[in-house]
């Protein structure tokens, strides 16, 4: 009987018990990897859930707190891609731009002369930072005056920042870059095969669906069309990716915090990269949207910290 | 007990375990953790640091609060620009700084009081909403909810709500810190003092004489950024002033500033300790006046040769 008793006890006051209490159903962003991960296959409830960080939300609620993240941090937005990557960003965006050669002549361009120049869309491009660049290869490099960007973003702030700094710019009203306010899920406005180059940098690890988006990519584009994708991945050396994540889950956080006054958007942030698909998946989703790979179909770029993506829309044989 | 509460639980130390609810916060603050497997948070809002970073959060607010006055929660504008108002910095040197002794010895100072035990249980907060303004400006004069919000109006400010307590493991003594940042205000009120810098430095000091609280010693080095006249006025003026009403003061953290609001202030000052400093506005514009009836005075003989 007192045996019996005893077992009851050890059951009842089991190890696991301490930690029920700390359960708490109010998760902050910064509880651990293991946690996040288990959450995520908890909730399979009536309304779609999707990642914001390591966090499990509806989907309707991501488009709002990402937006919310991206509102507080438009003014700051160059600071924040400074701290984070140590001001390499603009070394990869140099490398994206250039090795996309926009403005050079295409073989299509020789078939419809209507125009020379490139259309291309740049998709979550709030700020301008690789219209600009494009703009400027196409037009210094190529000596193409006539390719035009559309920069579309969701949130209006970052557009309203984009327009500020395209002041200073010799395109300001020159017909060749527009602003718009656009889902990249949805786009009704731009007609179907109407883009030469789809372009999204550092922008489609916040989108709630990514297929859908590379679905949409996959309608604007014009046969023979290039989606090229610029966005942090996964650290190919393992020494160097527990270096990189330590960096990134503990240092980021802070510096944003003495620097921009705002944790939590960067933390949400470098959850963001974390759950983010390998380049291997990524590339799998590319091909799932109907495009063709090239190549590898990823460039690795500081190891793999960022990568860039690519994928060409197959032109139709008669 | 900590010892049981890491061992496996067996039959015996089953028996052990017949406390309510383990000191949960010490048992996670007592062990490491990576940052890539942060232990879950001991309240809403909270973010467990490690050692290194709450260093480097401190030092870098530190510098951050120095070099950028307004994250410091100090408004050197006018008062119509009080707006962009982001005392986040001086928040996060104090919640970094105040571990391992100060919080501790300030929660217990509020254990040892009657009144402050009372605030511990309750966990009042004061907020935007839970106090009505409009009440209080209704309130007799020279009662202490009246003297509140006449210096509110004087001074051009809201109660807004303060940053969450984020960075301190011990629920209890995030609490305690909420508390005091809330009250902040009310200290504001009951010795007069202005939020210019001067001001906010003159009551630092007399709060780090009282509570104690490390960030509000460390924020005194912002003298340095004082203009000389005024770094003159803070050492002959306010440091005395605070280091006498600071030393001789009760406790201001267990103050129940909710039951207060009624009573008389001066009596409430007196009981406390507290010592009204001199009128900071009103020194500083009867100066600027003196100045200025100087200049025109320095000016006027030249116009009057020249008619």
């Amino acid at each position: 009987m007192p045996y019996r008793r005893s077992i009851w006890r050890t059951l009842h006051y089991k190890p696991k018990r301490k930690f029920t209490f700390l359960q708490t159903s109010y998760r902050c962003f910064s509880c651990s990897l293991n946690v996040g991960q288990v959450q995520q296959n908890k909730s399979k409830d009536t309304e779609r859930m999707t990642h914001f960080g390591f966090a499990t939300v509806p989907e309707s609620e991501k488009v709002l707190k990402v937006g919310a993240v991206f509102s507080s941090v438009a003014t700051s937005y160059d600071t924040m891609n400074d701290l984070m990557s140590l001001g390499i960003h603009r070394l990869w965006k140099d490398s994206f731009v250039r090795s996309l050669n926009p403005g050079s002549r295409l073989p299509r361009h020789d078939i419809d002369n209507k125009s020379n120049g490139w259309n291309i869309l740049d998709i979550a491009g709030g700020t301008g930072d690789i219209a600009f660049r494009m703009l400027d290869h196409a037009t210094n490099i190529n000596k193409d005056r006539e390719t035009r960007v559309t920069v579309a973003d969701i949130n209006s702030d970052m557009l309203v920042e984009g327009e500020k700094r395209s002041l200073e710019t010799p395109y300001y009203k020159s017909g060749r870059l527009t602003f718009m306010q656009a889902n990249a899920e949805s786009m009704p406005s731009i007609p179907d095969n109407s883009v030469d180059l789809y372009t999204v940098a550092f922008g489609i690890r916040n989108f709630t669906n990514k297929q859908s988006a590379l679905v949409e990519a996959f309608r604007v584009l014009k046969p023979g069309g290039v989606f090229a994708c610029l966005e942090f991945s996964r650290v190919s050396n393992n020494i160097f990716n527990e270096i990189y994540k330590r960096w990134s889950f503990s240092a980021i956080p802070l510096i944003g915090q003495v620097v921009a006054g705002d944790r939590a958007s960067y933390q949400y942030l470098v959850e963001s990269i974390e759950n983010f698909p390998s380049q291997k998946e990524f590339r799998g989703m590319i091909q799932a949207a109907g495009f063709m790979i090239p190549g590898q179909g990823y460039e690795n770029l500081t190891g793999g910290i960022a990568a860039i993506h690519k994928g060409v829309k197959p032109v139709l044989k008669m | 007990m900590l010892l049981f509460l890491r061992q496996r639980a067996g039959p015996l130390t089953a028996r052990t375990v017949t406390f309510q609810t383990p000191p949960a916060g010490i048992y996670i603050a007592s062990r490491s953790f990576s940052v890539l497997n942060r232990p879950p948070p001991n309240y809403p809002g909270h973010v467990p640091l490690t050692p290194i970073e709450r260093s480097a959060l401190a030092v870098g607010s530190a510098i951050g609060s120095l070099l950028n006055p307004r994250r410091a929660g100090v408004s050197n504008l006018s008062l119509l620009c009080n707006c962009l108002f982001l005392p986040d910095l001086i928040a996060a040197l104090g919640e970094t700084t105040a571990t391992p002794y100060f919080i501790y010895r300030l929660r217990d100072a509020m254990l040892s009081s009657p009144t402050g035990r009372r605030i511990l249980r309750d966990r009042p907060r004061i907020t935007s909403e839970t106090l009505s303004l409009p009440y209080l400006r209704s309130l007799p004069f020279n009662t202490v909810g009246h003297t509140y919000t006449t210096w509110l109006d004087r001074e051009g400010v809201s109660p807004d709500t303060r940053d969450r307590v984020q960075y301190i493991d011990d629920e209890e003594c995030a609490y305690v810190m909420q508390r005091y940042r809330e009250c902040h205000d009310f200290y504001h009120a009951v010795t007069g003092l202005p939020i210019m810098v001067e001001g906010e430095l003159a009551l630092k000091a007399f709060e780090f004489l009282n509570t104690l609280i490390p960030m509000t010693g460390l924020s005194l080095f912002a003298v340095m950024r004082l203009k000389p006249a005024e770094r003159e006025r803070f050492f002959s003026l306010h440091l005395p002033w605070a280091v006498r009403s600071g030393h001789a003061s009760k406790e201001l953290i267990n103050v129940y500033w909710e039951e207060q609001l009624k009573r008389d202030v001066d009596d409430l000052r007196a009981e406390l300790g507290i010592e009204r400093p001199p009128d900071l506005r009103q020194i500083r514009r009867f100066l600027k006046e003196q100045r200025k009836r100087e200049k025109e005075r320095a000016q006027a003989p030249r116009t009057v040769s020249h008619v």
